[in-house]
């Protein structure tokens, strides 16, 4: 890649520049800036797309009383059960048991305090659907 | 303490960027692809039974900390690692050190790390930062990555060394001393074997043969994932590839650089040469990655049959180069080896 070629396309990286290796004119290598690339910035949509994707089938198994909504907090934060099990200090047969709607509401309040700890939210949230996923969202230019 | 005077160097990739600052703070002044070369990162593997976000694993790159075993054991530096169980003692240490007058390398988490842009941070737990000084309850951080020296509040910092999952960093933090080995000749050759060694092993799942399996089952992608999630499994392959950490196609440019340094440390054309020929294979890459994302937004003419053609070429371009490689290094071995035997007779 040589240092002219070296593509500034805005995305997932917003404001932030990474470093890039290039050839300059005399053929040597050089450390350039890079403000991102539309491929990447595509791939990464994709990857957020997938989650988003989850998340709406868990909406979907929420309203349907199949999972609670620590399961949509978990695939929030891109956990499986394992995961967050590891995370809260609660065991995984608990955290699978949480995961349904009719536990999960007789939680104890000790429970609750370290799920609305790891996900920074306030134990009351926990019991709330969030309307919106403010998924990180971005524009990519359609240039490819 | 050191602090806003800390020389800040941002580089391509976390690993090699962290190791190379505390290379120079311990008083040897090496560049990141000297680094990333003499610690034989470059690699390509493909390990379909191991999952990562339900696709199989695929790297451009050797196992996380394999750079820094190898450059350190190369250079014969003193590493003093720890891991913790104890957050509250890890962080006592951490300071106890940064008041010593010492950066600290820690292994952490990318998810947690409130300065990473939000679309970057995924549980990713082999990221290394160094922090630098410490005030009040917050952490002057210098992240390779990052442009600039970034504050981290503690309580984020801690969440991130006490990251949960694959490669759980365990609270690990690292110094390094005195590295005793300043002839960079060895080192050089010996990350290039590792290398060579690696990209051309007979396994099927690594180097060469890694990126034909690759392109083999990429074939079949669609009946096994169905056509949506094919296209995030080739997704992942561009991020893996591409995203943040590379220095741009999968390391090849980074390894490239790597070379060029090389040859004027052996004032050896060859080496030279065969750093412009990684330059294009690098460039082919990146064209690949092109045409892979192209496929993912729909483009009929590029087919995933198309992008494991692309794969088989580029394998059959680097396991010849690699081949050369190798050669050329065994010729500067001898002739380095026999100088250093004129010089003590």
């Amino acid at each position: 890649m040589r240092e002219q070629d070296v593509p500034q396309d805005i995305g997932v990286l917003e404001e932030n520049r990474v470093v890039a290796y290039a050839v300059d004119e005399q053929g040597n290598y050089c450390l350039t800036t890079t403000a991102g690339w539309d491929p990447v910035n595509e791939a990464n949509r994709i990857a957020w797309e997938d989650i988003k994707e989850q998340l709406d089938e868990v909406r979907v198994k929420i309203e349907a009383g199949r999972a609670s909504i620590l399961a949509y907090y978990m695939t929030r934060a891109q956990m499986d059960r394992s995961l967050l099990a590891s995370y809260s200090g609660i065991s995984s047969w608990r955290v699978w048991r949480h995961l349904k709607p009719g536990p999960f509401n007789k939680i104890s309040a000790e429970d609750r305090q370290k799920y609305a700890n790891l996900f920074r939210i306030s134990s009351a949230q926990l019991f709330q659907l969030p309307a919106a996923d403010s998924l990180p969202t971005e524009t990519t230019t359609d240039t490819l | 303490m050191i602090g806003h005077d800390f020389p800040h160097q941002q580089s391509a990739h976390c690993e090699t960027g962290a190791a190379a600052s505390l290379l120079r703070q311990a008083g040897l002044n090496l560049s990141e692809a000297m680094v990333f070369g003499i610690g034989g990162g470059l690699f390509f593997g493909y390990v379909p039974f191991v999952k990562l976000n339900g696709f199989p694993l695929m790297t451009y790159r050797c196992r996380p900390g394999g750079i820094f075993s190898r450059l350190t054991k190369s250079l014969q530096c003193e590493v003093k690692q720890q891991k913790y169980r104890n957050k509250e003692q890890s962080m006592i240490e951490l300071d106890q050190m940064l008041e010593q007058g010492l950066v600290v390398g820690l292994q952490t988490s990318v998810f947690w790390l409130p300065y990473i842009p939000p679309a970057l941070r995924f549980h990713f737990n082999a990221h290394n930062l160094i922090v630098v000084s410490k005030q009040d309850q917050r952490y002057l951080i210098s992240d390779p990555v990052m442009p600039e020296l970034v504050w981290c509040d503690k309580e984020d910092l801690v969440n991130a060394r006490f990251a949960q999952g694959a490669l759980a960093p365990k609270g690990r933090c690292y110094t390094l001393h005195s590295p005793k080995v300043t002839d960079l000749r060895q080192p050089v050759l010996k990350g290039i074997r590792t290398v060579c060694r690696d990209m051309l092993a007979p396994i099927p799942i690594g180097g060469v043969r890694g990126l034909r399996f690759m392109a083999r089952s990429m074939r079949g992608w669609q009946k096994k994932y169905g056509k949506r999630r094919s296209l995030s499994c080739l997704a992942q392959l561009i991020r893996m590839q591409e995203e943040i950490g590379t220095g741009g196609a999968g390391f090849r440019f980074i390894y490239a650089a790597f070379l060029q340094e090389a040859a004027t440390l052996f004032d050896e054309p060859q080496l030279e040469q065969l750093a412009q020929r990684l330059t294009i294979i690098g460039d082919q890459w990146r064209e690949f990655a092109l045409q892979a994302t192209r496929c993912c937004k729909g483009r009929a003419e590029v087919t995933f049959d198309g992008l494991a053609q692309m794969i088989e070429t580029n394998a059959d371009i680097e396991e010849q180069f690699f081949r050369e490689l190798r050669q050329l290094e065994r010729q500067l071995g001898r002739k380095l080896k026999k100088s250093v035997q004129e010089v003590s007779s």
